[in-house]
């Protein structure tokens, strides 16, 4: 069991009640940390690292009802598991304590085979979940991921103002073509780690990722104050880091890279599309279609970074923008005006 | 009704090693004076919640322990509140299950 060993918090306003569960804990192959009233073991909770909290009930400054509440009230401590010790009198304050999200009440004295058998279980449903936000997080974003706990799983779209970034790699076609398949895996990778960075050091999060190309959201599925700008500025941010690769190609004699961003800024409807098994964070609308269309369109002006009127209403000050004039899209019936970032 | 259940303390000696529980008991002992003191505290100053809680917390040591009478006089005073016994009802008892509890220690 030793170790199997989790890291348990024990509260209690009883000197006597502490060194017994604390001992009892630490005989069970498990690290042990006291604390004396509810507000004290909100504060070491705070702090991080627990697996499970051993509550009291009846303690000064903040009771065990309190503590309960006060893990469920907040999104970083809601998985804890919390198992309720105590000898409160009343088969009604046992019944609250689980329905405040105690895993289980254990009267006192704390049986020690029945502790035993709690902490196990109760510890291995912990690194289970423990398990799954870890998978969430690789294969969503942190953001989605939080959309996912705060929201639940539904399939369906909510309307919101968002700002929608494609990026790809000019000419990857040919450029993969002159070098073996693990070459182009790697320098994908490279460009991958560098394009997430900027995104994710905006606010934005990738949403799909095609070969080459990846579209990003910034203000969805978490609201931002100004997604235009922070789009703009993660744009920005990419094309130094594509400088900075190149730099390096250079010294190894390879091909420098060159991309091309397009911003569109508006309405989308965004939401997980697929089905109940197998579904994704995603946005529609036509102003996912505009940021795909201006991506294009950068090969054809020579320029970097192409934004729609949506987008440059959001940047004031210190951007060099420059009108390029109305642009007819392929499936928008109106000329779009199209504006290029340097 | 004895002061005290010898068979609690011999089986917290039994799970949790002689020199646990000894330190275990010692450290009731010691700190027994100052939850009366708390359960005097709040009776005078009226304090129901901070009565009822001191009461709790005698109680469950003194269930612990084995000192069983102590326990159901702790638990009368928790459930009734103030109405329910003196203080110095408690205190008495406490002392009593205190001796009973040393010889343990001492035998």
């Amino acid at each position: 069991m030793a170790d199997a060993g989790g890291r348990i918090l024990i509260a209690d306003d009883n000197k006597v009640n502490r060194l017994l569960l604390a001992r009892s804990v630490e005989m069970l192959g498990h690290g042990v940390a006291l604390a004396e009233n509810g507000r004290a073991a909100m504060e070491r909770l705070a702090g991080g690292g627990f697996d499970l909290l051993l509550l009291d009930i009846e303690m000064p400054e903040m009771d065990g009802f309190a503590v309960l509440a006060a893990i469920d009230a907040d999104p970083d401590l809601r998985g804890l598991p919390v198992i309720v010790t105590s000898s409160v009198e009343g088969l009604d304050n046992i019944v609250r304590c689980i329905e405040l999200g105690a895993e289980d009440y254990l009267p006192k004295p704390v049986n020690r085979v029945l502790l035993q058998a709690r902490l196990t279980s109760c510890l291995e449903k912990k690194r289970l979940r423990d398990e799954q936000k870890a998978l969430l997080s690789r294969f969503a974003t942190s953001e989605v991921a939080r959309d996912l706990r705060d929201q639940g799983f539904a399939i369906g779209g909510r309307r919101l103002r968002a700002s929608v970034l494609f990026c790809d790699i000019r000419g990857f076609t040919a450029l993969s073509e002159d070098q073996p398949p693990e070459a182009t895996i790697e320098l994908l990778n490279a460009y991958y780690a560098l394009m997430f960075d900027a995104i994710g050091g905006h606010g934005g999060i990738v949403s799909l990722m095609i070969g080459d190309g990846l579209m990003a959201l910034f203000g969805a599925p978490q609201p931002l104050d100004n997604p235009a700008r922070q789009a703009v500025d993660a744009a920005r941010e990419m094309l130094e880091m594509i400088d900075g690769l190149n730099a390096e190609r250079r010294a190894a004699e390879a091909p420098a890279l060159r991309i091309g961003v397009g911003v569109a800024t508006g309405e989308v409807v965004a939401g997980y599309a697929g089905t109940q098994d197998r579904a994704c964070y995603t946005c529609i609308g036509a102003t996912v279609n505009l940021a795909a269309r201006l991506e294009s369109h950068t090969k054809s002006v020579g320029c970097d970074i192409l934004i729609d009127a949506g987008t440059r209403a959001g940047l004031t000050g210190a951007y060099d923008v420059a009108p390029l004039g109305a642009v007819e899209f392929k499936g928008f019936s109106a000329p779009t005006c199209v504006y290029s970032v340097h | 009704m004895s002061v005290i259940d010898k068979a609690a303390y011999a089986e917290l000696r039994e799970t949790m090693g002689e020199d646990f529980a000894a330190e275990l008991l010692e450290t009731f002992l010691a700190e027994a004076p100052g939850m009366l003191d708390d359960l005097r505290q709040a009776a005078a100053a009226g304090d129901t919640e901070g009565f009822r809680r001191a009461a709790h917390s005698i109680k469950s040591n003194a269930s612990l322990f084995g000192a069983t009478a102590l326990a159901d006089l702790a638990r009368t005073i928790e459930l009734g509140g103030a109405g329910a016994a003196a203080p110095d009802d408690l205190c008495a008892e406490c002392a009593r299950a205190a001796a009973a509890l040393r010889s343990l220690l001492d035998g």
